[in-house]
């Protein structure tokens, strides 16, 4: 909203907020483009991005949740949502 | 009396229940007698079938059937019967979690060797299986998010901001051909699948019916609202993997770019969707509203416990040779000149 007020020491709009977490992805508001390594750049224009810090995603640089601890039991789940 | 003349055709009765709901949405007989639903059993066919009669004037309603019966008193006491019977079954059969803290840790950890449908799909799924599978799963992701935007209005602040975020990305960030249901239609279309809304209502096992009638159950009764946010949670934590397993299923078995495509999204957006529903939308709620605790790890667990029984059914059918569904899909649908519906 353009004038609504904010708690933020920042300027509404002015600096892309990020969230870090010691397990997890990093969270960045999209859209975002991402340089990669070998110079090519890939782009997202979802509302929040989730961009892996473990390295062991399969669909680097987003994350694809193999950060998570792997256990020996049985289990599934629900997909797609 | 007005009624709908597009929609899904009612279903075929599976038992008294459904028979006298569906005469009842015809105006052609009376409602079901509280001792025959007392009868029923609560995860059976025709209990499930009945519910997801009532349940459906929510969502699209049938052909032929008023759309003012949605709110008509006699039908909605029926509607009551039967949700107590099914959330006593839940809630019976649901082993909670002593804390919303260990129902979500209790997802955030992956099985070496799962075993789950995912799983069987992933190494030796077969495109027939994975026919079935999207056509029994086609009755929720036609209307994929749905049953969870009626949360909206029972939240606030932080947590209804953050699952408003979540529902605008299922519903394609404002672009109709990003919708979830549209890319499931698009999946269905590449397995041959007619993607009619309602039309593979009568082949789903109760199992299923079981896991869509829990959402709406969840999603339309405000009481339930912790549930609603604990269930979507469980979906949104357990989808990620789940979907790499079955977008590789997809491209092992050469069913389409876009079948693959439905899962490769989710396996992204659902990674994102699982950090906003845990950290916003479950602690913006629990902030708030301390005391539904309980509930939300009652919803984390209870879609544990239905897709367990979900899963169980289509492995066991599937191991024995046998087709999960309760009538034979027809054969493939052209890619090109396939039923693709979705309004």
């Amino acid at each position: 909203m353009p004038n609504s007020p904010s708690d933020d020491a920042r300027p509404p709009g002015a600096a892309r907020r990020v969230k870090v977490q010691r397990r997890g992805p990093m969270l960045v508001e999209g859209p975002v483009e991402v340089e990669l390594e070998d110079g090519t750049t890939v782009f997202s224009d979802r509302f929040q991005v989730a961009l892996c810090t473990c390295r062991r995603s399969r669909r680097f640089p987003w994350c694809d949740t193999s950060h998570r601890a792997r256990t020996a039991g049985p289990g599934d789940g629900a997909a797609g949502d | 009396m007005d009624y709908d003349g597009e929609g899904p055709r009612l279903p075929t009765a599976r038992g008294p229940l459904s028979a006298a709901v569906g005469a009842y949405l015809l105006g052609t007989g009376p409602l079901p007698l509280p001792e025959e639903v007392a009868a029923a059993t609560a995860y059976g066919d025709d209990l499930q079938l009945a519910l997801y009669q009532c349940y459906e004037l929510h969502y699209r309603g049938f052909a032929g059937v008023s759309p003012a019966l949605e709110w008509d008193p006699g039908l909605l006491g029926t509607r009551a019967a039967l949700e107590e019977r099914f959330l006593a079954a839940l809630r019976a059969g649901t082993t909670v979690h002593d804390s919303v803290e260990e129902a979500v840790g209790a997802l955030l950890v992956e099985p070496v060797h799962g075993e789950g449908v995912s799983h069987f799909l992933r190494d030796e799924g077969e495109l027939w299986q994975l026919r079935e599978y999207a056509a029994q799963r086609s009755l929720y992701h036609l209307k994929e998010a749905d049953p969870h935007a009626w949360v909206l209005p029972r939240l606030w602040g932080r947590a209804k901001a953050a699952m408003a975020a979540v529902e605008f990305d299922e519903y394609g960030g404002g672009r109709a051909d990003r919708v979830h249901a549209r890319l499931f239609a698009d999946l269905m279309t590449d397995l041959g699948l007619d993607t009619t809304y309602g039309a593979h209502l009568d082949a789903a096992s109760a199992e299923c019916l079981v896991t869509v009638n829990m959402m709406s159950l969840f999603g339309l009764h405000r009481a339930l609202r912790g549930a609603l946010v604990g269930h979507f949670a469980a979906v949104e934590i357990t989808s990620s993997p789940g979907s790499r397993r079955l977008a590789e299923a997809m491209r092992r078995t050469g069913a389409g770019p876009a079948a693959e495509r439905f899962y490769d999204e989710h396996v992204e957006a659902d990674a994102v969707h699982e950090q906003i529903v845990r950290h916003e939308v479950i602690d913006g709620l629990l902030e708030q509203e301390p005391h539904l605790a309980a509930d939300v790890a009652f919803g984390v667990d209870a879609t544990g416990h239905v897709e367990d029984l979900f899963g169980a059914r289509l492995l066991a059918d599937w191991r024995a040779g046998r087709s999960s569904l309760r009538v034979p899909l027809p054969a493939p649908l052209d890619r090109d000149s396939g039923i693709s519906v979705i309004s």
